[in-house]
């Protein structure tokens, strides 16, 4: 059997006993024939020992209370329930704003495209704006409470359905309240394991308050919209018509 | 939740070791761990990193590494020659044997990215694949600095006390 010569990296290896015990043993073997790598590596044994003995106190100290860390969750949970609270009144001043000033400007001003067209459009932006957001995408994250329902029921009304797409391989991210010309719409965010996000914007719907799907294309942000009841629905991502297409059916089929 | 308390309770005496290691000041180093702990909670729901041990100690890295630079464009103010006194005398203070203590001085003569390696290797256990992560470098260069960081800490510990301390501090970044 040809050995493999002795490395740098195998003498590091051999001081941290991170070898698995064949090349140990060569290497250990190699020590015997070498003095002053010898000399070396028990000198940074010593060492070692000595960083880690030098540092053990701190470990055994008791943990300060600032440190414990079912204080800092909960702490955390606690705050953000306020913000919540404030984003919701806001949500239906904005609701209120915008349904009243559609009311007012029934009938002289509609723009042709108030539709399902323009709810496309605004997903679009919606997507543009937050999905690259490293920092927060969302304003409410999806941790298994309340707070997302109540966002959403007070920014659509009624009881708020929220879209599992597990099936699709999508997580729900979370979701914020996004101003639109026809009244505050709610952005659900979710991704996948590939960091794919995509993004479903839902608002009420003056006209078009019922309408098939279809789909639209911005640059290369596709999407499919649809309105129900009143309510309309836009599922919009960086991915291809085709493979959004079965998760806006999903989506469909839940609400 | 409960997996977040379960997976990392347990590795809080090593995050304040390995933070005490690098900037030495107790309370320092407590801040750095509590806003390390405050991320985590904040984060623990989007990790995509599927070791946490090694997920935690790279947040915990980068804050006390922003924390060293702060520090160090500070200590630009000071004169370098008052620096290694200051230190000493911290070092003093404390009750640790006479070697340790030498072992912790030399360890603060190393430049951060080599006090990062050793602490993370030697200390905590760290293997070199988490290392790299943690450093956000590739196990190539944990080996290489690896290597450096143990020779020159040799080199320290075996000149005289007088001479370590004529050089100051090392707060240079080293590749």
């Amino acid at each position: 059997m040809t050995k493999r010569p002795i490395s740098e990296d195998d003498l590091q290896a051999f001081v941290d006993r991170a070898l698995d015990a064949e090349r140990h043993l060569e290497v250990a073997a190699f020590l015997e024939t070498d003095d002053d790598a010898a000399k070396r590596v028990a000198a940074y044994r010593q060492h070692t020992a000595a960083l880690r003995s030098a540092l053990a106190p701190v470990a055994a100290e008791p943990i300060p209370s600032r440190l414990n860390l079912a204080n800092i969750i909960e702490k955390q949970q606690l705050p953000k329930r306020r913000p919540v609270a404030r984003m919701a009144a806001a949500a239906v001043i904005l609701l209120a704003i915008g349904a009243s000033g559609g009311w007012l400007l029934k009938g002289y001003n509609m723009p042709p495209t108030e539709g399902v067209a323009a709810l496309a459009q605004e997903a679009s932006a919606s997507y543009s704006a937050f999905a690259p957001d490293r920092v927060r995408p969302v304003e409410v994250r999806a941790d298994g409470s309340d707070d997302l329902k109540v966002l959403a029921s007070a920014t659509i009304g009624g009881e708020a359905v929220i879209p599992d797409l597990s099936k699709s391989g999508y997580r729900l991210m979370g979701g914020r309240v996004v101003p639109t010309p026809y009244g505050s719409g709610l952005m659900l965010m979710y991704d996948n394991d590939k960091g794919s996000r995509i993004v479903l914007l839902t608002r009420r719907m003056q006209v078009d308050s019922d309408r098939a799907m279809v789909p639209s294309d911005q640059h290369d942000i596709h999407g499919w919209s649809w309105a129900k009841q009143g309510l309309g629905y836009s599922l919009v991502g960086g991915i291809n018509s085709e493979d959004l297409h079965p998760i806006a059916d999903d989506i469909r089929s839940q609400i | 939740m409960d997996d977040l308390l379960f997976q990392v309770e347990p590795m809080i005496p090593a995050l304040r070791r390995y933070a005490r290691g690098l900037v030495r000041d107790k309370e320092t180093a407590d801040d750095i761990v509590q806003d390390c702990l405050e991320r985590v909670v904040m984060n623990w729901s989007r990790r995509r990193d599927d070791n946490a041990r090694s997920w935690v100690f790279a947040i915990l890295h980068n804050l006390a590494v922003n924390r060293i630079r702060q520090d160090a464009r500070r200590a630009d103010l000071v004169t370098l020659e008052t620096m290694p006194e200051a230190t000493a005398a911290v070092d003093a203070g404390q009750d640790r044997t006479l070697f340790g203590q030498d072992v912790l001085a030399a360890i603060d003569r190393l430049p951060p990215d080599y006090r990062s390696i050793l602490l993370l290797v030697a200390v905590e256990d760290l293997s070199y694949a988490e290392a790299a992560t943690v450093l956000d470098v590739p196990v190539g260069t944990v080996m290489s600095r690896l290597s450096r960081a143990r020779e020159q800490l040799k080199q320290i510990l075996e000149t005289s006390p007088a001479d370590t301390k004529a050089k100051g501090p090392f707060i240079r970044r080293v590749k």
